[in-house]
């Protein structure tokens, strides 16, 4: 192991895909190459990204790969990256995705080709700097900086009501985002440091002056951001119609990717800064997330659109994320942090399936289609592996999280197991029941008929989310033994409360 | 006591403006002398006239870029001159750069503009120069009556650039609207200065800042500054003195909005700080507060519904003055550093928006409406791209300038307790982001509903382009150094 590519390993991932931006802004404008650049900068990023994984020494909890460097003196902000077990797989699940979002927009992107994939590898810049920032103006700084690729995605390369989408995105987000900057503000004045570590040594040191009076409103700003970001209930509006009228590369990385930013930053900086209020405020929190997890999939079993129905699971699943964080239990934690990755392989997946069907149909409409599984059998097959690996079938990726946070929450209140537990069944009807409407019985449509099967490209985009949903499935351990240690430590301050408020 | 050398060494940037500004005017005329003699056909006549016209263009230029390097050359020599009315210090350096860097663009962005506006433009840059002399001359005289002969000589060159577009009835009436309204503002500056004297016994500024602290302080005093700061409200266009701001922005040549929209609020921005601070004016925050307040509020809600884009940068020029007026009701130590940041990167920023302006809106200013906006992404991707990092920059979205402008006013305010001028400040961003989106999204989002042509990018507003483009993202990653030499100058001023 070389310690001086530890350093120099996560700006390396980060910024690989920036320079490849670059590259393509000075680059000749030619479609192919501009596709052919990009998919070779993102691979490259995904392989680099591979040496935190092998790396990663797991007996550890802290931070791992570590660069602390002044950035600006006043205000006294460091360009402080570093990653944990569970940062660590969210950063490989966005270097995984982004080359599958390359190829499944490889030729659906006609218009402004150079463009999109130059938004594209800023966005993924940006997504790898939110997960491994460790100084809290850092990670604003990336987690704005996300906010205007994704939009210009929706809104230059969307359909529909795109500019709507964009808007509403962008707008819901940035004012959320807002409350959290004012957080961050306070806690600099008091602390004079953005640093996540000596905050929350501050923190816990009680000697911070004013806090007991402030945390509950800091609680809650960093909350909000994070909480329109998943999205919870009720805060989850522009999602469907961020999603619905998003190209296919933008929809897997918002569901795959994005979304996951939020549910981080609850892990992270909720329950890493405030542990006493995030304790206090787990009960509405957990509610909240329980009738995200059930609206969610009520709604989404009457979508008629393929699109919407899966943004709406979505918010479903995302709702076991945060039952899981908010139980406090290291099962929970286990189990959410493994949902954020499986969710994020299967839904982007989920997208690019609905994406290629879109491609040939140009509609979402579940009623356009029927029959399917006769003209497309590769296509019909891949959607019930993915399909099935969502739902939650044991052995595939999807039920191994599910399972952990649910025995999380039954342990932190029996009721919410129970509840969270409906989620499970209510999914696999949804989805099997789409699945059957869009699939099998007779053709109603004429055109259909004719639907070309999965070509080159698609299968190389989908072939790389089966097998990882599938290896998720079986050896859950590669992931959950980096995981485990870094939740440990996430959870020590409230294993401690816990014990004070018990007695033990 | 005579002037000694090092007297004319403080004011070189001012004498090296003028001086250019002189040549400029004397080359015109003699070149119109010669030019009726000579060109018999029209056309030729014409043709001459474009050299000539470049030509000066590019003396002016030189002469602005002569006054850059004077400042460092006025650097070397902090203190007093004349008689104490004018004083070199680290603050004064830093907006006499700011003046002639902001000229030096405007003079860049102005080549093609009065090329295309087919405008005679021989005195257009000899009045842009002496503008700027007057700009300078403001951000470092200390003297009441000095600042006031400054900010005249400042506005009037602004009042005749403002009706520059001959042939538009619209220009004409933005520069009376802006001359009549200016004049009448600066007759109350003039009053509160008398006032100011007939309180303190003096219209020096340090003078009636030890005066007004150390006794009690006069109730003409409060009167005094409130009626100087009516006259340098209307200069910034806070509101509620802001009324003539759209219409003199809308009828004005752009790059001319451009200038007067950043270099003489810079000069004004910097005469406040030293009466507000340095003069310790009484009544400070509550006048700031309401005026901040209002400022911000009107100039977010009024861009809200503007279609034409050249007003709404004026209301959005309206909002920034707002945003930076929180920074004088601040502490001095972190207030005024916060306020010379600010002055720079929105400088960079605006007047890089109205250079693209300038260059879309071709012939006569046709295309200034947001419909003409529409489809720019795809037809000019470079220029759009630039527009869009500086309306990001103009939201306060990080790696631009304007989002540590923002962040250090509103952390000033924030040490300073003004908990609910900051967020008045933040939901007004809020507010602020959406009207700057609208822009992005119809440039990106909207097909062209007409066929709107964009010329190539010529090299002198390339260049204007570049400089502002850097500066803004400079600011917006490297914000330490100028935020330093700002904060050196704050405490080498509050001693």
């Amino acid at each position: 192991m070389t310690t001086a590519l530890d350093s120099t390993i996560l700006s390396l991932i980060a910024f690989i895909p920036l320079a490849g931006a670059l590259l393509l802004l000075i680059m000749p404008r030619r479609d192919r190459e501009a596709r052919w650049l990009a998919l070779g900068v993102s691979i490259v990023a995904f392989l680099a990204s591979l040496h935190l994984p092998v790396h990663l020494v797991r007996s550890q909890a802290g931070f791992q790969f570590e660069i602390n460097r002044q950035w600006i003196s006043n205000p006294n902000i460091h360009y402080h990256m570093g990653v944990d077990g569970i940062s660590m797989w969210l950063v490989v699940l966005t270097t995984f995705l982004t080359p599958l979002c390359v190829l499944i927009s490889w030729k659906s992107i006609n218009d402004r080709v150079k463009e999109f994939f130059i938004i594209l590898l800023v966005l993924e810049t940006a997504l790898i700097g939110v997960f491994t920032a460790l100084d809290l103006f850092l990670f604003y700084f990336f987690w704005e900086a996300t906010l205007i690729p994704m939009a210009l995605l929706i809104g230059m390369y969307g359909h529909g009501r795109k500019v709507y989408a964009a808007v509403k995105f962008f707008l819901y987000t940035m004012i959320a985002s807002m409350f959290m900057l004012a957080a961050i503000l306070w806690l600099y004045a008091k602390t004079g440091t953005f640093d996540f570590g000596s905050v929350q040594a501050a923190i816990r040191s009680g000697q911070l002056e004013g806090f007991a009076a402030a945390a509950p409103w800091l609680f809650l700003g960093f909350f909000i951001a994070f909480a329109v970001k998943v999205p919870l209930f009720p805060f989850h509006t522009w999602l469907p119609d961020a999603h619905v009228e998003a190209p296919t590369a933008g929809s897997v990385l918002l569901a795959g990717v994005l979304l996951k930013m939020g549910t981080y930053g609850m892990l992270r900086f909720n329950l890493g800064l405030f542990p006493e209020q995030s304790r206090g405020n787990a009960p509405w929190i957990m509610v909240l997330a329980l009738i995200g997890i059930i609206y969610g999939a009520l709604v989404a079993m009457v979508q008629p659109n393929l699109k919407k129905l899966i943004a709406y699971s979505s918010i479903s699943h995302l709702g076991f994320v945060v039952l899981g964080i908010f139980s406090f239990t290291q099962a929970g934690l286990d189990g959410a942090t493994f949902v954020m990755l499986a969710h994020g392989v299967s839904t982007g997946a989920l997208f690019m399936l609905a994406g290629i069907l879109y491609e040939r149909r140009h509609t979402y409409e579940i009623a356009e289609f029927g029959g399917l599984a006769a003209p497309m059998p590769v296509y019909a097959t891949f959607f019930l592996f993915i399909m099935l690996a969502s739902v939650g079938l044991p052995l595939l990726n999807g039920f191994i999280g599910e399972f952990l946070v649910l025995s999380g929450a039954f342990r932190a209140r029996a009721l919410y197991g129970v509840l969270g537990a409906t989620g499970v069944i209510w999914s696999a009807c949804y989805l099997l029941w789409m699945y059957q409407r869009v699939f099998f019985g007779k053709v109603t449509h004429e055109v259909n008929l004719t639907l070309a099967d999965l070509d080159g490209s698609e299968r190389a985009a989908l072939w790389p989310t089966a097998i990882v949903a599938l290896v998720m499935g079986v050896a859950p351990l590669v992931w959950l033994n980096a995981i485990d240690p870094a939740v440990r430590s996430a959870l020590s301050p409230f294993t401690q409360l816990a014990s004070k408020v018990v007695g033990r | 006591m005579l002037p000694q050398t090092a007297d004319y060494m403080r004011l070189l940037p001012e004498i090296v403006l003028t001086v250019f500004g002189m040549i400029v005017m004397v080359m015109d005329a003699a070149a119109e002398g010669r030019g009726e003699g000579r060109s018999r056909g029209r056309s030729i006549g014409r043709i001459k006239d474009r050299r000539i016209e470049k030509i000066l263009g590019a003396v002016a230029l030189v002469g602005s870029l002569a006054a850059i390097t004077a400042t460092f050359v006025q650097a070397q020599y902090p203190g007093f001159a004349f008689w104490n009315m004018v004083q070199v210090d680290s603050f004064s350096v830093f907006f006499h750069f700011l003046v002639a860097a902001v000229t030096a663009v405007v003079i860049l962005t102005s080549f093609e503009y009065m090329e295309v506006q087919q405008i005679r433009a021989g005195e257009y840059y000899a009045l842009i120069l002496f503008g700027a002399a007057g700009m300078s001359l403001m951000s470092s005289a200390v003297e009441l009556v000095l600042v006031f002969i400054a900010l005249e000589i400042s506005s009037i060159s602004t009042y005749v650039l403002a009706g520059f577009r001959r042939r538009a009835a619209i220009s004409s009436e933005s520069s009376v609207k802006y001359f009549l309204l200016g004049s009448f503002a600066t007759a109350f500056f003039l009053y509160g200065v008398a006032l100011m004297f007939g309180a303190t016994g003096s219209t020096n500024i340090a003078t009636i800042g030890d005066v007004l602290r150390s006794g009690q302080i006069p109730l003409l005093a409060y009167a005094g500054v409130a009626l100087m700061f009516v006259g340098l409200g209307f200069k910034v266009a806070a509101a509620p003195f802001h009324i003539w701001t759209p219409d003199v922005y809308e009828g004005a040549p752009s790059p001319v909005v451009g200038f007067m929209s950043t270099a003489p609020k810079a000069a004004v921005f910097a005469v406040l700080l030293r009466i507000m601070f340095e003069a310790h004016a009484p009544g400070r925050i509550g006048l700031i507060w309401v005026v901040a307040a209002l400022s911000m509020t009107i100039g977010n809600l009024g861009a809200l519904v503007q279609d034409n884009i050249k007003r709404l940068l004026a209301y959005s020029s309206i909002a920034h003055a707002g945003y930076l007026l929180v920074a004088y009701a601040a502490l001095p130590d972190n207030g005024i550093p916060a306020a010379m940041f600010y002055t720079a990167s929105y400088a960079a920023m605006n007047v890089g928006a109205f250079a693209v302006v300038s260059h879309f809106g071709s012939a006569g200013e046709r295309y200034v409406t947001l419909g003409d906006y529409s489809g720019l992404g795809r037809r000019s991707p470079l220029l759009a791209a630039t527009l869009t990092i500086f309306l990001l920059s103009l939201i306060g979205i990080p790696i631009t300038g304007g989002f540590f402008a923002k962040f250090y006013v509103f952390s000033a305010a924030l040490q300073a307790n003004l908990v609910g001028l900051v967020i008045v400040g933040v939901l007004n961003s809020a507010v602020g982001a959406y009207y700057y989106l609208r822009i992005i999204v119809v440039m990106y989002m909207r097909e062209p509903q007409q066929e709107v042509p964009v010329a190539r990018i010529p090299v002198g507003l390339g260049f204007a382009l570049a400089i502002s483009l850097v500066t803004t993202i400079y600011l917006g990653v490297l914000p330490g150094r100028v935020l330093e030499y700002a904060s050196r100058t704050a405490t080498a001023w509050m001693r």
